[in-house]
């Protein structure tokens, strides 16, 4: 004989393991134990992650952990607490608008080509053309003839929402590009493929890719000083409520002179003008 | 007309066939980790091994994400065998095969096969966000504790049952009690095949990417307490290969990555033919 | 009746042991009710046809219909089985029957080992060799169907050639050399008697390799492409089941979530199948 399972015994279990994840739980939530949470954005990330290095470098013991995962899912996460402060790299949507955001550096985007790809600008058309797919070929443009192939961002992106209201409006990208989940990895597929194009943030281009000048303008840091070109969009530290101390802490420390004048130098535009 | 081709030289066609095809199958899985290697071990050095990473990667060593996957991995192992081995000592010795058994047991190899990214889905709703661990080594622990335990239990299950019955006949002959006999007999000669299945789910583990992504996070920061988010070392291979941060330093990871889950799997597999050897 | 010390110790030893057990069994189930749970209401809500067999998977105009992914799924899986079974079966054959036992006994270790090597890695050769090549020489962006084919086949490889391996090795004695007793070539004796013996385990082996191909993850989004339509040829950008779950979890919220648990569902249910047919071949092969 063997009963192999008593509902008795399965309490008995039961309560404990649910008082310790309850216990488990409360305890979760306090940066001090874990570190600040800081996530979302693949276009901020990197220069929140260099802010990181430098916040920590000169506040011993306190700790910064920068994710990714997109400018959706950081949103998302400040909102349910997984993260103290979410990066977006998009302006917040209407039904996101009950969270608290910092305008913390604004940012250009790029449209980006091959190197050895002999267009060196598009006009608004054209983008719209290449990226919803009714141009399919370079050989439209001048180019030697061969197939565009468009590489996009996931849905969740910051810099893919920006792109699609800016840019696109009411075409869609085409379900056939290429889509990767991160600025980094658009760009290196960009720099392998010399019959791509794709967008990223202006302060992620390297010599590897190359910018291309829409309606004429070049995407550098003085035209959108200038204001002359347009495709700009403002990187948001996200939280929900007032930030806890330790998130206001970071937050007075990347709004500080001193870290804007760095990710100038990282190719960012900082909050204010130099005066 | 029936054409009757000689046995003698269809033989020597496939055979020829054959080997070619071994050939290229043995190059490639051989190549791929010799280029990997081959480009990644003039990277690791003591201090590569000994440094965190610095510049999202790009400079700095590799030291923090170490810490993190042997973290991880032991958080998983700790939760996962005691559990594993225990239902597997209880579903073999403490009850007959029946169908709740059967169940559990076809539950358990269905589990096993489940791609890892579902796991990762499950513990990133349940235990980063409705739990509010947020992404941690407890929640990435779990995850991959979750994921391991069907694993653990189907080996462990499986070196049980091949201990000889005589072996228990004899202990209970000689008066000891069952769990005397479990400890004392059955659990040692099925060791050898438990720990194989233990070793293999660190192996495992160790290479595991989409299930820890989303539940560990990918912070390049030491972590400090069970809370803290990590970095491990297939994440960070993934990351910086990806976004082409540091090919140098992708390969040098890929490199480490390596060799430690072949010496792994080496262990296991010399601990498997000791196994064997006491049987066959 | 007076229960002895040694007696009440062991059964709380059960207890303790009936408590483990449950646990594990209860955290098996879990993990089981939170996908079905989470997955299966929008899959009636939104309807079971439009679900699996709508070409439109666009979330966030609420359109989930995940036709597009079930097909790379299946093309993706279906293009690693004709890379990953033939050039499999070639080596466990050669390795069981026209080899010395010595070189068996130093590969098939060797083999095995290579399973262990982390998917990311395979995505990465896939990414810095295969797509190149494909893109330079076959045309298209590289980012294939027939890339994610290629890399699938090399990872499943190691499984098909050990199980096979295992198949073959276990079929008696007597069959190979009673073939060969009546004047049976090797060749005539492998395809003839010794495979169909061994049929049952290399079909679990394949069977295996499958649900591996299917599950796979981060090397089908280093190389697939990850778009959202159906593959005109094997030459186009593909997105597989897992890969969208993948690409998609961080910031699917409400609806979306809820898809994407769906998904796990249907993933579940394919595994489950196949663990199915698996088992149901090999309890034929017993006598």
């Amino acid at each position: 004989m063997s009963r192999a399972f008593c509902p008795k015994c399965g309490l008995v279990l039961g309560l404990p393991l649910v008082v310790l994840l309850g216990v488990l739980s409360g305890c979760a939530r306090s940066p001090a134990q874990r570190g600040l949470v800081v996530a979302g954005s693949t276009s901020v990330q990197p220069f929140a992650d260099h802010w990181a290095e430098f916040y920590m470098k000169e506040h011993p013991g306190r700790v910064v952990n920068v994710q990714g995962g997109g400018s959706s899912a950081g949103i998302q996460a400040a909102r349910q607490g997984a993260a103290d402060i979410g990066m977006s790299s998009r302006e917040l949507k209407p039904e996101e608008k009950d969270l608290l955001e910092v305008i913390v550096a604004w940012d250009g985007l790029a449209i980006i080509v091959h190197p050895e790809n002999g267009i060196d600008g598009l006009s608004l058309e054209q983008v719209q053309g290449l990226f919803s797919g009714n141009i399919d070929t370079w050989g439209s443009l001048g180019e030697p003839e061969h197939a565009v192939t468009v590489v996009t961002r996931e849905e969740g992106s910051g810099t893919r929402s920006t792109f699609q209201e800016m840019l696109m409006k009411k075409s869609r990208i085409t379900p056939r590009a290429i889509v990767q989940d991160s600025n980094g990895t658009v760009r290196e597929i960009v720099a392998n493929d010399p019959h791509s194009i794709g967008y990223i943030s202006l302060g992620l281009v390297n010599e590897k890719v190359k910018a291309l000048r829409f309606e004429g303008v070049e995407p550098s840091y003085e035209n959108i000083e200038q204001k002359k070109y347009r495709l700009i969009r403002p990187f948001l530290f996200v939280t929900k409520g007032h930030p806890n101390p330790a998130a206001q802490d970071f937050i007075n420390f990347v709004l500080s002179r001193r870290m804007q004048e760095l990710i100038r130098d990282d190719g960012l535009i900082p909050i204010f003008r130099e005066d | 007309m029936n054409i009757s081709i000689n046995p003698r030289t269809e033989q020597s066609v496939v055979r020829v066939l054959l080997w070619i095809f071994t050939a290229i199958t043995v190059f490639i899985l051989f190549f791929i980790i010799f280029y990997v290697l081959k480009r990644g071990l003039p990277v690791v050095s003591l201090e590569f091994l000994t440094r965190n990473p610095a510049e999202m990667g790009k400079a700095g060593g590799i030291f923090s994400t170490i810490v993190g996957t042997v973290a991880l991995t032991l958080l998983a192992i700790l939760i996962a065998t005691p559990l594993g081995v225990g239902s597997a000592i209880f579903l073999t010795e403490y009850t007959r095969e029946n169908w709740v058994t059967r169940v559990i047991r076809f539950g358990s190899e269905c589990l096993a096969g489940i791609p890892s990214i579902i796991f990762g889905l499950f513990g990133f709703i349940l235990f980063v966000t409705k739990l509010g661990f947020g992404w941690s080594l407890l929640s990435g622990g779990l995850t991959l504790a979750f994921m391991i335990l069907p694993l653990i239990i189907r080996t462990s299950e499986e070196a049980i049952r091949s201990v000889p019955y005589a072996y228990r006949e004899v202990s209970f002959s000689l008066g000891s009690t069952k769990w005397q006999t479990v400890t004392r007999v059955v659990l040692p000669s099925a060791l050898p095949g438990i720990a194989t299945g233990v070793i293999l789910s660190v192996g495992r583990s160790i290479g595991e990417t989409a299930a820890v992504i989303f539940t560990a996070g990918s912070s390049l920061h030491l972590p400090t307490s069970l809370f803290s988010s990590s970095r491990t070392m297939s994440v960070h291979f993934y990351i910086l290969a990806r976004e082409g941060i540091s090919m140098d330093n992708a390969y040098g990871t890929a490199a480490v990555l390596i060799i430690a889950i072949l010496s792994i799997n080496v262990l296991a597999y010399s601990l498997m033919n000791r196994f064997m050897r006491r049987y066959c | 009746m007076a229960a002895t010390r040694l007696e009440r110790n062991e059964r709380l030893i059960r207890l303790s042991l009936l408590l483990i057990a449950f646990s594990a069994v209860s955290i098996l189930l879990v993990i089981t009710v939170f996908i079905f749970a989470e997955g299966t209401p929008i899959m009636f809500k939104y309807g079971l046809k439009k679900f699996l067999f709508s070409l439109d998977w666009f979330p966030l105009e609420k359109s989930y219909g995940l036709l597009p992914m079930i097909i790379g799924s299946l093309y993706v899986t279906g293009g690693a089985l004709v890379i990953g079974v033939p050039f499999g079966l070639a080596c466990a054959v050669v390795l069981t029957e026209f080899s010395s036992k010595r070189l068996r006994r130093l590969l098939k270790p060797i083999i095995e080992l290579l399973a262990g090597i982390p998917s990311v890695v395979f995505g990465f050769i896939g990414v810095v060799i295969l797509i190149p090549f494909i893109r330079d020489n076959l045309g298209g962006p590289g980012f294939s169907v027939l890339a994610a084919s290629i890399i699938l086949g090399i990872m499943i490889l190691p499984t098909i050639i050990s199980i096979s391996i295992d198949s073959l090795e276990a079929v008696p004695r007597s069959y190979r050399e009673g073939s060969i007793a009546l004047g049976a070539t090797r060749w005539q004796t492998t395809r003839m008697v010794m495979l169909p013996a061994a049929k049952s385990g290399i079909i679990a082996s394949i069977i295996l390799g499958m649900g591996r191909a299917i599950g796979e993850t981060m090397a089908v989004i280093m190389i697939a492409g990850n778009a959202a339509t159906i593959p005109r040829s094997p030459l186009d950008p593909v997105r597989t089941l897992t890969s969208n779950i993948a690409l998609e979890l961080g910031y699917a919220a409400g609806e979306h979530r809820q898809a994407l648990f769906a998904t796990g569902v249907i993933l579940f249910l394919i595994i489950m199948i196949l663990n199915t047919i698996a088992n149901l071949t090999s309890m034929k092969r017993k006598p």
